[in-house]
């Protein structure tokens, strides 16, 4: 069992990293599918060793692949749209919505 | 008596149909709506005097009608303010007095307002104004009172900046509206003070004789003088604004750059002897609660009607000769008021005064309207331009003659019965102060006729256009009141309004009546030499006495003397501080807790950067910083 959960916490640390450092949003979108993967690979292995004569475990991760295609099928749609709009997914230059820069607003 | 509430409804009614839709109607069609209506309660006011008078007398006396009241404000069950109508016989007199002379403006207007911009809007405020005054003759209760006297006041301050293009009609009618304002702030605390002691507000209770209602304002003193004394010394100094009593006329010269009929109807006629209505409506508790009061009244009033009268002297402009000489005669009629007494002969001076305001109201519209036909023929206020103006305007020459004999006190003219009154009831009072009133008198005589000489005699000025007499519309109103002029010196006045009630027979006392024919008559000859044809007595006094004449030419310097008090003294010593500590202390510590909050917001607003990415990461710090908190703690 420590061997599934070395591979997961591996699993999900490597996805935290890719969240916060990657710049691309399809980059940070796999990161995220990494995070999700890691967590289904804990329920299953937790079902499987402590709790032998039970399904609740296997049924959580098929919900949580369910809910993660979803999910990226979504996210991907608006990443599409994204791109669209402004040639760009690089996540720091959406900042469309938000003022130009601490400095210069308030001056007005 | 119900109907009376029309002769205020017209007016009012008139103001807002020619306020407000005024403008899309032809100029004629708004005049003649404005005129007809005031012909109507002109009409009316006429039955409710005739009504009034010829109902039987009781106890001797003609009775005070309330025709109608309602309630208006009730704070308390003590403490009320209504609003009704009160007709007792000098309310019904000044009814008659201004439904009359508005009427004649009004008449007049149509001609000499013609083709005038604005036309419509002069109209509609000269209905407010009817509305107003005679809403203040009326009102039962010193509070209604004093709301149509501020009404008069934003009248005649939207009457007198009637052409609101001209910088110098804007000044004066703001100086117009501060001055009197100033003076209703006395008005007001007067008003206070004595409904705060007395528990009313009502007129008939105030003035019913009955000394009990001042019996908690018995022992309680201010400066050594009575509460009672107060109210009414800061009454009176509200009268006194309104009425251009010294130091507070400094307004009513100026008030001059209103149209001419304006200056007719409010600053000759009506508003400005609102304040003597005032003091003659509380004039029975002036003589029970303040004696001394009035004897004050009867000083402020001579020494304003001499200093007019000087300062009309030497005046060019002709439309300010007639407003110092208004000045002065309404100093008259609170001299007359202020030496009166209550009963019997002691009330002389009352009916004086109250018979001068009636027929110093139809000879002084009369001088004014006159003028106000100069004026239209020649253009130019300035006497410098006028003379000879007798042969082409004859119907306008021989009324101004009507009201200037009038006005100088020669019989059979009505203001010299008046006159005569007063000048009885001030002897009387104090032989010195007769001899005084006198003199004065005969200033009036004399500054009177200088005027009509340099107008109407001499050599005729270089005209730009040869003058002509008014139209029909203006000759007309003249007319009327010039004829009114002859004969209201006829009316019994004494047997409709005395100071008790009771009627009173007017009995000429011969040695003052000819002693002052006579001393006018010599004014008058005086004025004959100096200005009927060219002569040089009055350049050599003039170079005698050059000093006196720049300081009454420029009116005692007293409007310097205000403006060095308010722009040096106030402005600078208590304005300046004041403005400072508002902009640098209040404001500054709102602008600097504002500042404050904004420096603060943009400091905390960087944890709101909007990317996701450093949100996780910091909440990534603070899952693992409990993480090793739970573990090891």
């Amino acid at each position: 069992m420590e061997h599934y959960l070395v591979i997961s916490t591996i699993m999900f640390f490597a996805g935290i990293y890719g969240f916060i450092t990657r710049r691309n949003m399809l980059a940070v979108l796999i990161s995220i599918e990494l995070i999700l993967n890691s967590v289904d690979i804990n329920f299953v292995a937790f079902n499987r060793f402590l709790f032998p004569g039970q399904l609740e475990g296997f049924f959580f991760t098929l919900f949580a692949i369910g809910i993660s295609a979803c999910e990226t099928a979504i996210a991907i749609a608006i990443i599409i749209n994204i791109y669209r709009n402004i040639r760009n997914i690089q996540v720091k230059n959406l900042n469309e919505l938000k003022e130009d820069s601490v400095n210069n607003a308030g001056k007005e | 008596m119900e109907y009376t509430l029309l002769i205020f409804l017209f007016p009012m009614l008139t103001f807002l149909l020619l306020g407000l839709i005024g403008i899309k109607l032809r100029p004629v069609v708004a005049g003649c709506i404005g005129t007809v209506s005031l012909s109507i309660i002109t009409l009316l006011a006429y039955i409710t005097a005739t009504q009034y008078f010829s109902s039987p007398r009781v106890n001797g006396v003609f009775a005070k009608i309330i025709p109608i009241r309602f309630e208006w404000l009730k704070f308390t069950d003590s403490l009320q303010i209504d609003l009704g109508i009160l007709l007792d016989p000098i309310s019904v007199m000044m009814l008659v007095v201004i439904t009359t002379v508005s009427l004649m403006v009004h008449i007049y207007s149509l001609g000499y307002m013609k083709g005038e911009r604005g036309f419509q809007r002069y109209y509609a405020f000269l209905s407010l104004f009817t509305f107003s005054m005679l809403g203040l003759v009326v009102a039962p209760n010193i509070f209604q009172m004093y709301i149509f006297w501020e009404l008069v006041g934003v009248s005649s301050y939207l009457l007198i900046g009637f052409y609101y293009t001209k910088p110098t009609a804007i000044a004066a009618s703001k100086k117009a509206f501060i001055v009197t304002r100033f003076a209703d702030l006395g008005f007001l605390l007067g008003i206070l003070l004595l409904s705060y002691f007395t528990h009313t507000f009502n007129f008939e209770m105030l003035t019913s004789g009955d000394a009990s209602i001042f019996a908690s304002t018995a022992g309680s003193t201010f400066l050594g003088a009575s509460v009672m004394s107060w109210a009414l010394a800061l009454i009176f100094i509200g009268g006194a604004g309104k009425s251009a009593m010294f130091p507070l006329h400094i307004w009513l010269p100026d008030a001059m750059e209103g149209p001419t009929p304006v200056s007719a109807l409010i600053h000759a006629a009506t508003m400005v002897v609102a304040g003597v209505f005032l003091v003659a409506r509380l004039f029975p508790l002036y003589v029970i609660a303040a004696p001394e009061v009035l004897t004050g009244i009867a000083y402020t009033g001579a020494f304003t009607s001499l200093y007019a009268a000087v300062v009309a002297c030497v005046q060019t402009d002709i439309k300010r000769v007639l407003a110092f000489s208004t000045i002065s005669q309404i100093g008259f009629m609170m001299v007359a008021l202020g030496v009166s007494g209550m009963e019997g002969h002691e009330g002389l001076g009352y009916m004086a005064s109250m018979f001068h305001l009636f027929t110093h109201a139809m000879f002084k519209a009369l001088l004014f309207l006159c003028a106000g036909a100069i004026i239209h023929a020649i253009g130019n206020n300035e006497m410098n331009c006028m003379g000879g103006l007798r042969k082409y305007m004859p119907f306008t020459h021989l009324t101004f003659l009507v009201a200037c004999l009038a006005i100088s006190g020669i019989p059979p003219f009505s203001g010299f019965f008046s006159k005569d009154e007063i000048l009885a009831a001030v002897f009387a009072f104090s032989p010195w102060l007769g001899i005084f009133m006198s003199f004065v008198a005969a200033l009036t005589a004399f500054y009177m006729f200088r005027l009509y000489y340099r107008i109407f005699w001499g050599t005729p000025a270089h005209f730009v256009h040869t003058p002509h007499e008014a139209p029909k519309t203006m000759t007309i109103p003249l007319v009327i009141l010039a004829a009114i002029t002859c004969v209201a010196g006829f009316i019994p006045f004494g047997h409709f309004v005395s100071s008790n009630g009771l009627p009173y027979t007017i009995r000429l006392d011969m040695t003052i009546a000819i002693s002052s024919v006579i001393v006018a008559l010599i004014a008058i000859g005086i004025a004959t030499l100096f200005y009927k044809s060219k002569c040089d007595i009055p350049e050599r006094l003039i170079n005698m006495y050059p000093r006196f004449h720049q300081s009454a030419f420029h009116r005692f310097y007293i409007d310097e003397l205000y403006l060095f008090i308010t722009k040096r003294i106030l402005f600078n010593y208590v304005s300046r501080p004041i403005a400072w500590f508002d902009r640098n202390i209040i404001d500054g510590t709102m602008n600097g807790i504002a500042h404050l909050t904004q420096r603060l917001s943009y400091v905390i607003r960087g944890f709101q950067s909007g990317q996701i990415q450093q949100y996780a990461f910091i909440f990534l710090l603070g899952t693992l910083l409990i993480v090793l908190l739970v573990m090891f703690i």
